[in-house]
C-alpha cells in the first residue's frame, strides 16, 4: 500500500489511507527523506488518522523520519492521531518526543501559516 | 440443503471460527492481518472500541518479537470467559531461540534487538493476565488475557 504524497506550496502532505504494514511505514520514511530536497518542501504533515495502531515500531519509525527530515532542514507535523491510539500509545509507554503534533490538517496547515507570517503574532515575552 | 461435512463457515483463508483464530506468522508482513482479527474479535466479545486498540497494539509488540527472534510462529486468538466476564486470551507461540532471562526481558528498555524495548512489558501492563513461558533453544509462548467490564479503562479514555 504505497501512501499518497501531495504538494500543497512548499510543504509536503503525506496522506495515510489505511493501515500500514512494517515496510510500508519504512518506504513511507523513505521517500518522504527523499521528496523532502526534491520538493525544496520546508515542511511535512503526516496524517496518521487512518492508522490502526501506533505500536513501539511505528511509533519509533514516525519519530526517526522526523528526526530525518529535520536533518534535512524541514519540520515534520504529525496530524490525526484517534484518541484510542493516544490512549495505548501512552499506556504502552511510547513517546513522540520531539515531533509536533496537530490535532488534523487543517491545524497543522494554521500552524504553519503563523509560522510564515510572524508580523502577525504578538510575541510574549 | 444441508452444508457438507467440515464446510468451513467463512472464505477467509485466516481459518476463522467464531470464536477462535489461528494465524500463522512467517513474516512482518503477518502483523498487520493478526492484530486486525485480534481487534474484531475483541469487539465480537465485547470490548469497546479502545479497549480492542489496546489489544490490537499488543498483538502487533508479540506478533513482531516472533518475525524478530523467531522468524515464524503462530499467534491464536480465542474468546475466553473468567467469573461470567467475557474477555480475550492472546497466544503468541515460537520455536526460536527462547529467552534467556525472562525478568529481564520484561524490564521496560530492554532489547537484545535495537528496539525501544517496550513490547513485553507493555503487553504485560495493559492486560489482565500475563504469562510466558520460555526455554532456550525449545522456544517461547507468551499467553495474555483481558476480560470486559471492571477494567482500568473502562471508564472511558
Amino acid at each position: 500500500m504505497q501512501v499518497p504524497i501531495l504538494r500543497h506550496g512548499d510543504y509536503l502532505i503525506a496522506s495515510i489511507q489505511s493501515a500500514l504494514t512494517d515496510s510500508d511505514l519504512l518506504a513511507l520514511r523513505q521517500s518522504l527523506v527523499q521528496q523532502v530536497g526534491s520538493a525544496r518542501a520546508r515542511a511535512v504533515i503526516v496524517d496518521v488518522t487512518a492508522l490502526d495502531v501506533l505500536d513501539s515500531f511505528a511509533s519509533r519509525t514516525v519519530q526517526d523520519l522526523a528526526q530525518m527530515i529535520r536533518l534535512r532542514g524541514a519540520e515534520t507535523i504529525v496530524v490525526g492521531v484517534q484518541p484510542e491510539v493516544a490512549f495505548s500509545m501512552a499506556q504502552l509507554g511510547v513517546r513522540l518526543e520531539g515531533v509536533e503534533t496537530r490535532l488534523d490538517l487543517e491545524e497543522a496547515l494554521a500552524y504553519l501559516a503563523g509560522k510564515r507570517a510572524p508580523g502577525k503574532r504578538t510575541r510574549e515575552g | 440443503m444441508e452444508p457438507p461435512c467440515g464446510a468451513a463457515d467463512s472464505p477467509s483463508s485466516v481459518g476463522v471460527l467464531d470464536n477462535e483464530a489461528t494465524i500463522e506468522i512467517a513474516s512482518s508482513g503477518d502483523i498487520l492481518p493478526a492484530r486486525q482479527k485480534g481487534r474484531e474479535l475483541a469487539r465480537h466479545v465485547g470490548f469497546s472500541s479502545a479497549e480492542a486498540t489496546l489489544i490490537a497494539t499488543v498483538i502487533s509488540e508479540l506478533v513482531r518479537n516472533i518475525v524478530l527472534y523467531a522468524k515464524r510462529g503462530q499467534i491464536i486468538v480465542r474468546r475466553a470467559e473468567s467469573a461470567g466476564r467475557p474477555g480475550i486470551v492472546v497466544v503468541a507461540r515460537d520455536d526460536g531461540p527462547g529467552i534467556p532471562d525472562v525478568r529481564q526481558a520484561l524490564c521496560v528498555g530492554f532489547s537484545t534487538s535495537g528496539s525501544l524495548g517496550l513490547g513485553l512489558p507493555g503487553a504485560k501492563r495493559l492486560m489482565d493476565e500475563f504469562e510466558i513461558v520460555s526455554e532456550v533453544g525449545i522456544g517461547t509462548t507468551v499467553t495474555v488475557k483481558k476480560w470486559t467490564a471492571g477494567l482500568t479503562c473502562s471508564s472511558g479514555v
